[in-house]
């Protein structure tokens, strides 16, 4: 707590001493006037919520489909060595690029829209989400298996019982990495281009060199960001109730 | 075994067979989606002819001296930060909590302030690959640092260490491995950040020449672009993988 109070004593003095000139930082005051600009009639568009709203969908729906997806096929490459050996190869190919440089390559085919964001935030997600599914099956122990094999499981009860459960808590960490990486790009998406979001109102400060704003833009990004990790370590705890 | 292995050759092969097909079929131009082939003749000719001002190694040369900048600084800052945060009681709870808000603001979103402070300069780049790669850097070294065997350091008190001594003669050479895992984590984080700084802020480097293939809209550049990152990404991966290798080799 000192020290909060210490850094925002701080920043005041040294705004209103204009050490720090206010052309390169904003002042406390100014701060709170963003805000309440962004917050009341709306800067770049729209409205505060409105912008950590369609950041926050594009995010979701990406992250959606990349689980959709991934864990799938994770789980489809743990569990059988020929499933492995087919899709491996590929996946390897494309798992070193890192997602931000898929955003040259999405503008191409989809132009600027939120179109683009899906895929890009889908492939942020997609990467990690099947490398922790297929860890998670590789991690299960073979006696569990092999009684629930002798108990005459089917493949379906299998799967179901069996593998998912066991995989989870190593497919929650995948998805709690892949959802910061998730907000990075999409931040990075709308710096590009875009006509809303956490991203655009960043962008829109920084060409009208108005650094209170884009201080507002930076707090949100990371308020925003925290606050779905903690929702996503939420719904960790009620899918695998058997854990605490 | 053998059959594993044409099904990992049957796999490559429809990867390239399907994206190849879709590519000559003429259902999307060529434009939009050249054939691997047309992709492998524009990498190997952007190595001799500039594009967006430099060849492709040019560019590339631009975009690790920056990220050697930026990664450098982090491990120069970030390490000794936390060998510090994690000795010292009170310098721990001051510092804790403002790296904590900081490291959620991911590190693109530095873009606008890099862009303020330092206009098209190299001090926007390698603010924004810093702020990727010191987190992991700070968080390594003090987890080690946390973590040493407490005999370790009242045998050290014992023999009246100070505290200088007592960090850089017991506490760094013990968090060495995690400091080195951190290295690793850092440096990915570093040149993931640099690609998204040299989209948006800059005018060399491999994430500028996929911009300015994006705007040209060749889809056989962007795609060099991103090889070249991916071969650029794993051999920093390898390198850095051979040091813990070697660190780990001789500490026994």
């Amino acid at each position: 707590m000192g020290t909060v109070a210490a850094v925002l004593a701080a920043w005041w003095l040294l705004t209103a001493t204009q050490v720090i000139p206010p052309t390169r930082f904003a002042s406390p005051g100014e701060f709170w006037d963003a805000l309440r600009q962004v917050a009341l009639t709306g800067y770049a568009d729209a409205r505060l919520h409105a912008h950590i709203l369609h950041s926050s969908k594009l995010v979701l729906l990406g992250f959606a489909v990349a689980i959709a997806t991934g864990v799938p096929l994770g789980l489809a490459m743990g569990w059988s060595r020929r499933v492995e050996a087919l899709a491996n190869p590929a996946f390897l190919l494309i798992r070193p690029i890192p997602p931000l440089a898929w955003i040259p390559l999405a503008i191409v085919w989809l132009g600027l829209g939120d179109a683009a964001k899906v895929l890009v935030i889908w492939f942020a997600a997609f990467v990690p989400a099947v490398i922790n599914s297929y860890a998670g099956v590789r991690a299960l122990e073979r006696h569990v298996i092999e009684a629930a094999r002798m108990l005459g499981a089917s493949r379906w009860m299998m799967m179901r019982e069996v593998v998912i459960p066991g995989a989870m808590p190593h497919i929650f960490t995948g998805l709690r990495l892949s959802l910061q990486a998730c907000w990075t790009t999409l931040v990075a998406g709308e710096l590009i281009g875009a006509a809303a979001g956490l991203g655009h109102v960043l962008q829109q400060s920084a060409l009208d060199l108005f650094p209170a704003m884009i201080l507002v833009g930076m707090v949100f990004v990371a308020l925003a960001g925290a606050l779905m990790t903690w929702a996503l370590g939420w719904v960790e705890n009620r899918a695998m109730p058997w854990r605490s | 075994m053998a059959q594993l292995r044409v099904l990992s050759a049957l796999g490559l092969a429809a990867f390239f067979g399907v994206w190849t097909l879709i590519a000559i079929s003429g259902l999307v131009q060529p434009q939009f989606l050249p054939t691997p082939l047309a992709v492998y003749d524009q990498f190997v000719e952007l190595l001799d002819k500039p594009f967006a001002g430099y060849t492709l190694q040019q560019h590339l040369l631009s975009s690790l001296g920056r990220f050697g900048l930026g990664f450098a600084l982090a491990v120069a800052i970030g390490v000794p930060l936390g060998l510090l945060m994690g000795w010292f009681r009170t310098l721990d709870a001051i510092a804790s909590p403002l790296f904590d808000a900081l490291r959620f603001v991911a590190p693109i979103a530095w873009v606008p302030f890099a862009a303020l402070w330092f206009g098209t300069g190299i001090g926007g780049p390698v603010l924004i690959i810093f702020s990727g790669a010191f987190p992991p850097c700070l968080i390594n070294a003090y987890r080690g640092a946390k973590f040493v065997e407490p005999r370790y350091i009242e045998a050290a008190r014992m023999l009246g260490a100070s505290h200088l001594r007592m960090v850089t003669e017991v506490l760094l050479p013990a968090s060495v491995p995690s400091i080195v895992a951190g290295l690793r984590v850092s440096a990915g984080l570093g040149w993931q950040s640099l690609i998204g700084a040299e989209l948006i802020v800059a005018s060399s480097g491999i994430g500028y020449l996929m911009v300015k293939g994006q705007s040209n809209i060749s889809t056989a550049i962007v795609m060099s672009g991103m090889i070249a990152i991916g071969i650029v990404g794993v051999a920093i991966d390898v390198l850095l993988r051979a040091l813990q290798a070697r660190i780990e080799r001789h500490r026994q």
